[in-house]
């Protein structure tokens, strides 16, 4: 059954107009995907510079300054443009409607305006570049970035790109908890909706309480700077510290949406590729609302030694290692998920095997930084650079990618090269652990972050740095390349090669432009026992399909709640 | 078996019924509001933080403000609140010229607020009420930076803010300059809002004269009117926090 | 025997010295910020390999080519999803425990500790001691309390001394403090931890751990080395207290700032195009309000040492600016 044929979201209409403009989720989460693959991209070239330069000490390839720069916009495009609107908005855009059993989003036209303003805000970050001189470091801590860095206009572009993200950011989150709450077809109770829909709602709440507080920080520095208000100006009799606790009010619960969609990917993953019922759907499905909640309440943790009050230091560290909890034990519900399972080791499985060990590496390394004795040693050094590279890297980037192999056959209708996506995983996963294990070390021997020179005794940890820093470079450059190619030359997909049972796999191989005709029958997510494996056609196919509509699978006829 | 042409034309595709359009509308416009809130909650905290570190500053940089102004735009908004629920009801029965007249008023006193604003802050331009790293300030640590008009308009208008800043120490001054800056920072962005309001207000007494509202169809006068409601609301906050606490 | 093991691998300090992980404990802070170190560790490693080993495992074990259906097993159970969070939990709460331990004896320096004052500027420190004197180098005698409050002219930086473990951010406009005990003679580093420009990575300096007879000879020396030296060698002392040469070469370099070699007494050029003679007045204009005449072709970054420099000090600095 050739997928070509028939019409579908990506042929239904051509030209620049026609995607630029379309009202399609499906249309715009690939706009997202590449948008954000491109963003990524920029932000490695300026990292790959920063390790080339950082392979030695004293200077090597630019300046002091270039290298503020650099380190600068390698952070505020990664976090604004990358890592924050990936899995929501480029994977959760895509799948979420099909997945819920929806038409579309409860808003389009503004999913549409969200995406346009991902587009501004691209441009005033790309207008602060060439504006040169944007040395404040992602986090535009003040006094400096407000009344001291000499970067008048790129500063003042950047935090409005920031502010315009941020809007892009919360109307993503508001469309997506609406079409949760009102657009679930007939059947789909809360406790049936899969996890990865938990997990982008959830997202989603954070997205809309958290983002209006960086909005307002922005403006404020902005105002700081072109008026010279004062509020956050000591000179002026204003508190520099509390721009910090403006800004990470939103910046501590912005890693959970950037964390949680990731979650939500793995929590699909591990129950396809092991055929089997995720363990403890409830605890991931309430802990992912749970977090979000508990997220907003530990950003001092990142403060511990910036002149608050130690009294609200422990406050902080305790709730962060109360959010540790239900963290840990999403971890411990997924290996479980592969007991007496059948282990389907693709290439999305091995992103979510390196997702076991990178974040369980990440999420470890933050209990020395929520430890208030280990935290003043190591604040501020490349510790902490190795730990959150761990966890929003090597975690985030694992459920973008590992979602992005996933899904990839439903986006395009063909299979990516299997054997080149797991050499490439393995490849990426090796490169990063290379890149960051040795900066834990040079960060307790005491070596401190956003350092262009350093002291002779850290050489060691920059250069096997460097080294893995290349292999990754290699490693996603392969990817890349080969999901391009693949897109016109990899293997006619069928419907549903993996198996799974979530809605998006009842729809043909390439999706209509509405996703369903009818408002499909639901069960639960997670029985994979309703599509059986079809040699003929290489993938799974309904076991009990319904007349006329070869790939939707009825739910079984007892089936309950998912617990 | 497609419902979309079973659909009125104004349901969008991807909803089954009016009433599903309808619930998600307003259900999408309430957690827009909230997001509003907490964009206004920052400056609420930096108001409170700096209100708290210098209570006795607060107190007499109010003394500055004037009061009856503040207090006429309070009344205005609340009649314009009050007009634009009465739009609501009148979309909801179909009374489309009612409903223009009510829309108009709301618009009319919107424009009176932002009149009333505009006198404010002239006022202040003039007299050099402004926070401490503004030109023309009068509470600059330094009075030797205090430009000469400035210091000309202070001594004969009627605040005499000049000879207050003179009298005060210079970290006085500088506090009493951050009073300024957090009250323009707040009523500067609840101003942008109106305007805004204002722009929706606009945009919906032209669809209404283009007949697009009636009993079947009248969710944008609705969640026009709660966002409206809001930035009444946040008014109604900011009014005794800035000006009543002298 | 764990610890024993751990320092066949250089894993645990050895009589002070550094290992794998951590430079000397040089201080008093140093032994239990390393022992919770390694505890956190050793919990983490533990779980952590549990987990993997049970991924790999089970990968292994139920890969579909030994089970190409999967086998019947429950969805939840209370019991195991009970334990797992008990256990962690009991972990996690000693964790917390033990620093809140260590972070509230940093709070609280004994009442005899000997005060000295780090103020941060972009891009140095001057360390003040009680009795006035100033120094780029923190000399410290051994075995005694500090307390070190911590101020700044500018921006936030933050004083951080890895031998000893600790670390503060220097607030403008705000005093923080830290406290420690050195326990250990020698030098060791200073960084500041807090991006604050250009040279943040620059911003070096030790911290000189002597004797206390050692330090009290030092203190003297240093404190009254305006009447004890000659002009010109108390001026190039002051040029190198208060942290000119961090943006100011005297060798002809090219700097942030201009650069003295043979500058005093000429003529120079200013951005507003006009030339002025860089006297006396000139450099004293330029230290309480450089932005005022800005060399031309140089960024307005100078920091104002208005407050901070006497008369005597700029005296013997221009003695010493003319010998460049």
């Amino acid at each position: 059954m050739s997928s070509e044929q028939n019409v579908n979201y990506l042929n239904c209409s051509k030209g620049f107009s026609s995607w630029f403009w379309t009202l399609d989720h499906k249309r715009l989460g690939l706009m997202y995907l590449w948008s954000t693959i491109a963003a990524m991209f920029l932000g490695g070239i300026f990292a790959l510079t920063m390790r080339v330069e950082l392979f030695a000490p004293g200077a090597q390839i630019v300046s002091a300054d270039q290298f503020n720069q650099l380190f600068t916009l390698h952070g505020a495009i990664m976090v604004f443009l990358v890592i924050i609107p990936s899995v929501p908005a480029a994977l959760g855009n895509f799948v979420l409607p099909m997945m819920l059993g929806a038409k579309d989003v409860a808003f389009p036209k503004l999913n549409r305006f969200s995406y346009h303003l991902w587009l501004l805000g691209a441009i005033f970050f790309v207008s602060s570049m060439l504006a040169t001189g944007l040395d404040t470091g992602w986090t535009f801590y003040a006094p400096y970035s407000t009344v001291h860095s000499p970067a008048y206009t790129a500063v003042v572009l950047a935090v409005f790109g920031a502010f315009i993200l941020g809007f892009s950011s919360i109307f993503t989150g508001l469309n997506f908890v609406a079409t949760v709450h009102k657009m679930r077809p007939p059947g789909m109770t809360w406790f049936r909706l899969p996890l990865f829909i938990w997990a982008i709602y959830a997202t989603g709440l954070i997205q809309i309480l958290a983002t209006p507080v960086i909005g307002i920080t922005m403006l404020l520095i902005a105002v700081e700077r072109i008026l010279e208000i004062g509020i956050f100006n000591p000179a002026l009799g204003g508190d520099p510290v509390l721009f910090q606790h403006m800004f990470w009010f939103y910046s501590h619960p912005a890693v959970y949406i950037m964390i949680l969609p990731a979650m939500g990917v793995m929590s699909e993953l591990f129950s396809t590729f092991a055929r089997k019922k995720i363990f403890g759907y409830s605890f991931i499905a309430m802990s992912s609302v749970a977090i979000a909640v508990v997220s907003f309440i530990v950003w001092g943790h990142h403060m511990f030694v910036s002149g608050q009050s130690p009294l609200v230091s422990i406050v902080f560290s305790a709730m962060t290692f109360f959010v540790a909890i239900p963290t840990a034990i999403k971890i411990f519900s997924w290996v479980a998920t592969l007991y007496k399972g059948s282990i389907n080791m693709a290439t999305p499985m091995i992103y979510a095997m390196g997702f076991l060990w990178l974040f369980g590496i990440g999420g470890l390394t933050g209990l020395w930084l929520t430890t208030l004795e280990t935290d003043i040693h190591l604040h501020d050094t490349y510790f902490v650079v190795a730990h959150f590279h761990f966890v929003m890297v090597g975690s985030a980037l694992m459920g973008f990618l590992g979602g992005i192999h996933y899904w990839w056959p439903k986006m395009f209708g063909r299979m990516y090269p299997e054997r080149k996506g797991q050499v490439a995983a393995v490849g990426l996963i090796v490169g990063f652990n290379v890149t960051f294990l040795p900066q834990f070390v040079a960060g307790t021997q005491g070596m401190p972050r956003r350092y262009f020179d350093y002291a002779e005794r850290f050489e060691i940890y920059n250069q096997i740095s460097t080294f893995g820093a290349f292999l990754m470079g290699l490693s996603l450059l392969t990817i890349l390349i080969y999901l391009i190619r693949s897109i016109k030359r990899g293997k006619l997909a069928p419907a549903n090669p993996w198996g799974g049972a979530t809605l998006e796999w009842h729809t043909a191989p390439i999706p209509d432009p509405h996703n369903f005709d009818n408002a499909p029958q639901v069960g639960d997510p997670y029985d994979m026992e309703i599509f059986k494996w079809d040699e003929t056609e290489k993938g799974y196919v309904p076991v009990n399909p319904v007349p006329g509509l070869p790939y939707i699978a009825q739910p079984k006829a007892d089936s309950g709640d998912s617990h | 078996m497609s419902e979309a042409h079973a659909h009125p034309e104004h349901v969008a595709h991807h909803f089954d019924t009016a009433e599903q359009q309808f619930e998600t509308g307003k259900f999408g416009m309430w957690i827009f509001l909230l997001t509003e809130i907490l964009f206004f909650s920052g400056l609420f905290v930096v108001y409170s933080t700096l209100r708290n570190n210098n209570p006795e500053v607060f107190a007499y940089a109010a003394n500055h403000l004037d009061t009856d102004l503040g207090a006429i735009n309070t009344v205005v908004l609340l009649i314009s609140s009050f007009t634009f629920a009465l739009g609501v009801r009148n979309a909801m029965l179909g009374q489309r010229k009612a409903l223009t007249v009510n829309l108009l008023i709301t618009f009319l006193c919107a424009g009176a607020f932002m009149g009333i604003k505009y006198q404010e802050y002239t006022h202040k331009y003039h007299e050099g009420l402004l926070w401490s790293g503004a030109e023309h300030s009068v509470f600059k640590e330094d009075l030797s930076k205090v430009l000469p008009s400035v210091r000309e308009h202070s001594a004969h208008g009627h605040t005499n803010a000049i000879a207050d800043a003179e009298a005060m120490t210079p970290e006085f001054r500088r506090e009493v300059g951050l009073f300024f800056a957090i009250y323009f920072c707040l009523t500067g962005l609840h101003g942008i809002h109106v305007l805004l309001g204002m722009v929706l207000i606009g945009w919906l007494i032209r669809r209404n004269a283009r007949g697009d509202f009636g009993p079947h169809n009248f969710g944008a006068i609705d969640f026009g009117a709660l966002y409206w409601h809001i930035v009444d609301l946040i008014w109604i906050f900011l009014f005794p926090l800035l000006y009543l606490i002298a | 025997m764990i610890p024993k093991m751990l320092s066949f691998f250089h894993f645990l300090p050895q009589d002070g010295e550094g290992d794998f992980f951590f430079p000397a404990q040089a201080s008093n802070l140093a032994k239990f910020n390393d022992w919770l170190f390694y505890y956190i560790l050793i919990v983490s490693a533990v779980f952590f390999f549990a987990i993997m080993l049970s991924a790999g495992y089970f990968s292994w074990k139920y890969h579909k080519s030994r089970c190409p259906e999967p086998q019947p097993s429950p969805s939840h159970s209370n019991t195991i999803e009970f334990v797992w969070s008990v256990i962690p939990t009991i972990f996690l709460a000693y964790m917390f425990w033990q620093g809140f331990v260590g972070f509230m004896n940093r709070q609280n320096p004994p009442a005899d500790a000997y005060q000295v004052h780090a103020q941060g500027q972009k891009w140095s420190w001057i360390f003040q001691y009680p009795d006035g004197t100033e120094s780029n180098v923190l000399h410290l005698p051994l075995n005694r309390p500090i307390e070190v409050s911590l101020g700044s002219n500018d921006v936030l930086h933050s004083l951080f001394i890895p031998a000893f473990r600790t670390k503060m951010d220097a607030v403008p406009g705000r005093l923080t403090s830290l406290w420690f005990t050195p326990t250990m003679i020698g030098e060791f580093e200073i960084f500041c931890a807090e991006y604050c420009g250009t040279e943040h990575s620059s911003m070096i300096t030790t911290c000189k751990v002597e004797t206390q007879a050692e330090f009290d000879a030092w203190l003297e020396e240093a404190g009254d080395f305006i009447s004890k030296l000659p002009p010109v060698e108390a001026g190039k002392r002051v040029f190198a207290m208060k942290g000119c040469a961090a943006c100011h070469t005297v060798d002809g370099a090219v700097g942030i700032g201009p650069t003295f070699k043979g500058s005093f007494g000429t003529e120079r050029k200013l951005t507003d195009g006009s030339k002025v003679t860089m006297d006396y007045d000139y450099v004293y204009e330029s230290l309480m309000d450089p932005q005022a005449k800005l060399r031309e072709g140089f960024p307005p970054v100078m920091p104002t040492f208005q407050g901070q420099m006497d008369d005597e000090k700029i005296r013997v600095l221009v003695e010493y600016l003319k010998t460049l």
